[in-house]
């Protein structure tokens, strides 16, 4: 067979050779039986749906530690369709009638499938195939074995149509080399349980992926989004030595994730991590954090009936500080809105929440609960470096009330005891556009100001960042965005203070150099994107980036930006 | 039997997540639960199962009609209405 080049959407990053294994989902054979004992039906289904809600329970526990509270949900979703009352008495009807429990069952799922598949939306059909994936499972069991999902004798490139979340959940990770999927999206659960698992994905590939045989040799690149069948020497050659390069590039970056980040001309550019947890704070300086630059409170407040007490809080910050020890820590105060709810606090519902009471907005009209939060962030502070940033701040009357919220904590609590050791300094997230307008006065106000790219750049682009029809628009790289950020900078540096970025944006390789060279003092950004961030900027120097940084905020579109800082970057080592 | 009408705000309707609080909720009374969509003129279904309130296909801006007969069904109703108006505020 020639080697052919299928391409599809790139889904997780990295390159593998291997063998293909390629699943076919079996669907189901369902044995009918009429003259069944209901009894003993009733029996099996329960035997069935208990084995199934202990697997499911199992598969939840693993996903949610591999890869998040989000994708373990979906476990939990398909525990409650298992416990469904409509769904079992309709199966419970069927087996009172002596249908048996297998026909019973698969009928019952399928009734309730196909209804869901007739929905418009879209998502309602996705959710078809769950409640099939659930019952599969349990019609398994009810046969009494069989295969959940695709069972790897030796490590190989999973193929397939596309894979349920069971299926994916049931791979034994330490044989899939890659995953290729004719169908599927980047954000599907394959996508993100191999990106979780560091193995390359690719993923819309197209029914010719089908067409492979198991033990096809396949070269996958998940970078590029790119399958090579039965490649050639040459062909083999080239896509390892480009693997070796890659994962040279990748060793070295880890390896000196833990040194500060210098350009080659010796400008220090601090990197540091957004993180919302205890275990989050953890992880960030496994990975080489230099500090939080956005400590996210939120996780302390929502899903709860009333606000934590200051104890409470306190215990948590001192987690956290602890954890980051004499690196400095940016604790956001309460971002909630009506998108992020929390039930002791009265929002009405919004027709635009992003426009809406949030943020320091609605804070400010709660001040016995925010001065409990800092209170709570300055007793457990002492000894620390802490920063508290104030977000969605849009007007000087708002920062300076917070501020002045802050300095009142203080003085009650020099009153009332000795003050606490460590420094605070006092800024907030710039992210509001009049903010970023009206830099200079703000500047003047703060102790540092960080720049929150996310909403910014929404705002500016009047772009809904959740909108699938207009995300396109939501790119940090867009030179209207970068001149907001230039112009904070600048006003920043002109007051004498530093200025961060804290939005995702700071963690893109394509913008790392842009935003170094528009003078950046610090970049916050997730902790998987430190070693990256870090290696980037130390193959520039200032002047180089300097000049880059000129250029792109020149440009005409996002697109430009990213092909001059790709065209531009140095040759890797 | 209670009725209230209700719109559903939530950016997702009433879907995986909304539709399990809903259930859940629903399932804490002992009055039965009925759920319609007056978008689609569709229902009633129990409002207690996650997969019948699912196959309503309620998006974010339809209306619903919640019924509740039984012994608690003044606070069942009243129970499911905030539970909607306050679009689920801190449950999910």
């Amino acid at each position: 067979m020639a080697a052919r080049v299928l391409t599809g959407i790139p889904a997780s990053p990295g390159m593998a050779e291997g063998p293909a294994f390629i699943w076919r989902r079996q669907a189901p054979f369902v044995r009918r039986r009429t003259g069944a004992a209901p009894e003993e039906e009733r029996r099996r289904l329960e035997a069935a749906r208990s084995a199934a809600r202990a697997e499911i329970d199992g598969l939840r526990a693993r996903v949610t530690t591999t890869a998040g509270g989000q994708q373990g949900a979906i476990f939990a979703a398909h525990l409650m369709f298992l416990d469904d009352a409509a769904l079992l008495s309709r199966a419970g009807e069927a087996i009172a009638r002596g249908i048996n429990a297998e026909a019973a069952w698969y009928d019952a799922v399928e009734h309730f499938a196909a209804q869901l598949e007739q929905l418009p939306d879209p998502t309602f059909r996705t959710r078809a195939a769950d409640i099939r994936d659930v019952g599969h499972r349990v019609l398994v069991h009810l046969s009494g074995g069989g295969e959940a999902g695709p069972a790897l004798p030796v490590p190989a490139v999973v193929v397939a149509s596309d894979l349920s979340p069971s299926e994916v959940a049931s791979l034994d990770r330490a044989l899939v080399l890659a995953v290729c999927l004719a169908h599927g999206g980047p954000t599907s659960h394959a996508a993100i349980l191999a990106r979780a698992w560091g193995v390359p994905a690719v993923v819309g590939v197209g029914d010719p992926l089908m067409d492979l045989e198991h033990g096809d040799v396949l070269l996958v690149d998940g970078d590029r989004g790119e399958v090579i069948v039965a490649p050639d020497e040459a062909q083999r050659r080239a896509f390892h030595d480009q693997a070796a390069r890659a994962a040279r590039q990748e060793r070295t970056a880890r390896a000196a994730s833990g040194e500060p980040a210098l350009t080659r001309d010796g400008r220090r550019v601090h990197i540091e991590a957004n993180v919302g947890s205890v275990d989050e704070a953890s992880a960030a300086v496994h990975a080489g954090a230099e500090g939080v630059g956005l400590l996210r409170t939120e996780f302390l407040f929502l899903g709860r009936s009333a606000p934590p007490g200051e104890e409470e809080q306190a215990a948590v910050y001192r987690a956290i500080f602890e954890r980051l020890g004499s690196r400095p820590v940016a604790v956001r105060t309460l971002d909630a809105g009506a998108d992020k709810p929390v039930p002791y606090l009265p929002l009405p519902a919004e027709a635009n929440p992003f426009l809406g009471y949030r943020g320091v907005r609605l804070l400010l009209d709660h001040p016995d609960l925010l001065k409990v939060q800092l209170r709570a962030m300055l007793r457990a502070a002492s000894g620390s470096r802490v920063r508290i940033l104030f977000p969605m701040v849009a007007t000087l009357e708002e920062w300076r009330r917070a501020r002045a919220l802050v300095e009142a904590v203080q003085r009650e609590m020099r009153a009332a005891g000795p003050a606490p050791a460590g420094t605070c300094e006092i800024g907030m997230t710039v992210e509001v556009p009049a903010a970023v307008i009206l830099a200079d006065h703000f500047a003047r106000e703060a102790d540092f100001l960080t720049i929150g790219t996310n909403d910014l750049t929404q705002y500016t682009m009047a772009a809904d960042r959740g909108n699938a029809n207009v995300a396109h628009l939501n790119d940090g790289c867009h030179p209207a965005v970068l001149r907001l950020v230039q112009r904070v900078v600048e006003a920043g540096h002109t007051t004498g203070i530093w200025v961060g970025v804290c939005g995702e944006l700071a963690g893109d390789p394509d913008a790392v150099p842009v935003l170094v060279g528009l003078g950046v003092d610090e970049l916050s950004m997730t902790p998987a994107a430190i070693p990256r961030a870090k290696a980037i900027v130390r193959q520039w120097t200032f002047e180089d980036a300097r000049r880059l940084a000129h250029a792109a905020v020149d440009l005409d579109s996002a697109h430009a930006v990213r092909a001059l800082v790709r065209g531009r970057s140095p040759q890797d080592g | 039997m209670k009725t209230v009408r209700i719109r559903v705000t939530n950016e997702v309707g009433l879907h995986a997540r909304t539709a399990a609080v809903f259930a859940a909720e629903a399932a804490r009374f002992a009055s039965a639960i009925g759920v319609r969509s007056l978008a689609r003129d569709s229902g009633p279904v129990d409002g207690k199962s996650i997969l019948t309130v699912l196959t309503l296909g309620v998006e974010q801006g339809h209306e619903i009609e919640i019924t509740a007969e039984g012994p608690d069904e003044d606070a069942a109703a009243a129970a499911l209405e905030t539970l909607i108006r306050t679009d689920f505020a801190g449950r999910l």
